[in-house]
């Protein structure tokens, strides 16, 4: 490639507070519209904010977390613009005096290569409301929702620091394990409480001058954006190939065509005349409260590592495995609250359970074997109900149907069959049944073995206790 | 003139506010002589003085995270000019 990509991001993730950022509305997704308003978030004549001290807690936690510097004291500012998702026609940001400034995250790039990314800063704002433009094309008018106007939002700005495909691939990964880990927001992407922004400009090799930088807005997933990149990097080359200047924009994805198209620059006049927010008083973070939230930092990957290996016996390998994405370390600990046998639990979930989840591309919330279920299955193995190969027939089965283990258990008649005298009649007429491979047997060849338990397990349809299959028939063939 | 009559229309814009040309040459005049009255405050020397946002020192005025009830549907939309269903309802915004 003639250029090289410059890429940074604009990072958004809603706070995961009861309430608002600056009133006692409750905060959530969804419910009816308009329900979770006040004269405060409705932006009446008035009102007064106060903001959310939790909200301020989390936001020093994140900045703390990306290694910023924390600025005290730090101020609100009003940024001006009229749309009617935003009912006071500015939102409460940062912009002079915010509160983390020049930090960095380092991520692991999947081998052994780290890269770090640095952070321009961290603040704090207020989400906006949501708007609905009926599909009709007659329809003149759009609608509006404010129950999210007010939500606590923190937004990450990185410097232009990433280079590649992979390199965003990785980071956006690492950043949204950092902040589930960190516990501030809940980062679903499908609902928006995690956004990424992605800034793209390219330059021409061999020289150290930035292009013009395009931004694009409207990614929810992490795959959208990495689309988004490959087609942007396309279009800017072919620009700048064909001696085309690229203009400072911002794009909207259209996951339809599948391209990113110039949004209208009517509602876009940049110019958002920051001023002071006045009714807000600055915020003194003393060296106190900063110690306070280092106190309450949960618990971080490696010394959760550490804890699994302690804890539960686990080998390293596995507790690495597990502690990776922090949902998967919690669906483990969710798992095993309701079975006692750790090293079960991480050998099912590193094989069965993270393929499929790679299969789907899906997080593991919305996994279809939910942790109770699968502790069900691994209690049902574990109390001899069920063989370990049945389990994963159960399994399977959970993953595609969504239905209670016992129940498909029940349905298919998979129980194990522990009754000795039914499986001493299967191994008697597979004795009969196979009188060449008994007499190898007995003359020396005991690898045949194998061959007789699998025809008792195949008559049984994988039913039969295997050690029971095991005992009786070396018991017959002794004789 | 401290001000154009391009900036007012710049700043009309991002108003949303539609001035006639009237409008526009009466704004313009206007707006002049209060910065040019403003502008008197530029004379004095601020070079050791630090920006001041606020005319009180109070800082720190925070609130729990408490939630607290909010308002029933109907009374949000009540001073709507237009709604529909539970949503206020405003002029199209997309194409």
């Amino acid at each position: 490639m003639k250029y090289k990509p410059v890429i940074g991001f604009e990072i958004h993730t809603e706070l995961l507070t009861a309430t608002k950022m600056f009133c006692g509305c409750e905060v959530g997704f969804g419910g009816t519209p308009n329900t979770r308003v006040c004269p405060i978030c409705l932006g009446m004549p008035g009102t007064l904010p106060a903001p959310n001290k939790k909200a301020i807690d989390y936001t020093i936690r994140t900045a703390l977390a990306l290694n910023c510097d924390i600025q005290s004291p730090t101020y609100f500012d009003r940024k001006n613009y009229y749309y009617p998702d935003l009912p006071k026609n500015y939102q409460v940001s940062q912009n002079y005096n915010i509160l983390g400034v020049n930090g960095y995250m380092d991520f692991s790039m999947g081998d052994s290569r780290t890269k770090r990314v640095g952070i321009d800063n961290v603040h704090i704002e207020e989400d906006a409301g949501k708007l609905m433009h009926p599909e009709e094309k007659a329809a003149d008018y759009s609608l509006v929702d404010l129950n999210r106007a007010g939500t606590p939002l923190i937004e990450i700005v990185t410097e232009p620091d990433l280079r590649s495909v992979e390199e965003v691939e990785a980071f956006m990964k690492a950043m949204k394990n950092l902040l589930e880990y960190i516990e501030v927001s809940d980062c679903k992407m499908q609902e928006g409480s995690l956004r990424f922004e992605i800034n793209i400009s390219l330059r021409e090799k061999d020289t150290d001058d930035f292009g013009t930088k395009v931004e694009v807005k409207n990614l929810n997933s992490m795959k959208v954006v990495s689309k988004v990149l490959e087609y942007e990097l396309k279009r800017q080359s072919r620009m700048l190939d064909e001696g085309k200047k690229i203009m400072p924009e911002t794009r909207l994805w259209n996951e339809v065509t599948g391209k990113t198209k110039s949004m209208r620059t009517k509602e876009e006049a940049k110019d958002y005349r920051y001023f002071p927010e006045p009714d807000l008083m600055h915020i003194e973070i003393s060296s106190d409260w900063i110690e306070r939230v280092k106190e309450e930092l949960p618990e971080m990957r490696e010394e959760k590592k550490e804890r699994f290996i302690r804890e539960f016996s686990l080998p390293e390998y596995d507790a690495e495995v597990l502690t990776d994405e922090k949902k998967i370390a919690d669906y483990f600990e969710k798992t095993l609250a309701k079975c006692k046998t750790p090293k079960a639990v991480s050998n099912w979930i590193m094989t069965e359970v993270l393929r499929e989840l790679k299969e789907m591309d899906e997080e593991i919330d919305e996994f279809p074997v939910t942790p109770a279920c699968l502790a069900t299955i691994i209690n049902l193995i574990e109390n001899g109900t069920i063989s370990g190969k049945i389990g994963k027939t159960v399994f399977e089965e959970v993953f595609k149907t969504g239905k209670d283990p016992e129940k498909i258990i029940e349905e298919k008649g998979l129980k194990q069959v522990t009754d000795e005298s039914a499986i001493q009649s299967v191994v008697q007429e597979v004795i009969e049944e196979n009188p060449d491979t008994v007499e190898k047997y007995r003359k020396g060849k005991t690898k045949v073995m194998g061959f007789l338990v699998g025809q008792v397990m195949k008559k049984t349809r994988g039913k039969a206790n295997p050690k029971m299959v095991n005992e009786l028939l070396g018991k017959e063939l002794q004789e | 003139m401290t001000i154009s009559k391009e900036e007012v229309k710049h700043i009309a814009l991002l108003a949303r506010l539609e001035l006639t040309p009237e409008q526009l040459e009466q704004f313009t005049r206007e707006l002049d002589e209060i910065i040019s009255y403003a502008r008197k405050i530029s004379s004095l020397d601020t070079e050791n003085v630090k920006p001041t946002t606020h005319a009180m020192q109070v800082g720190n005025i925070l609130r729990e995270d408490e939630p607290r009830s909010s308002l029933s549907n109907e009374k949000a939309l009540q001073n709507s000019p237009e709604k529909e269903g539970p949503y206020f309802k405003v002029p199209r915004l997309v194409e």
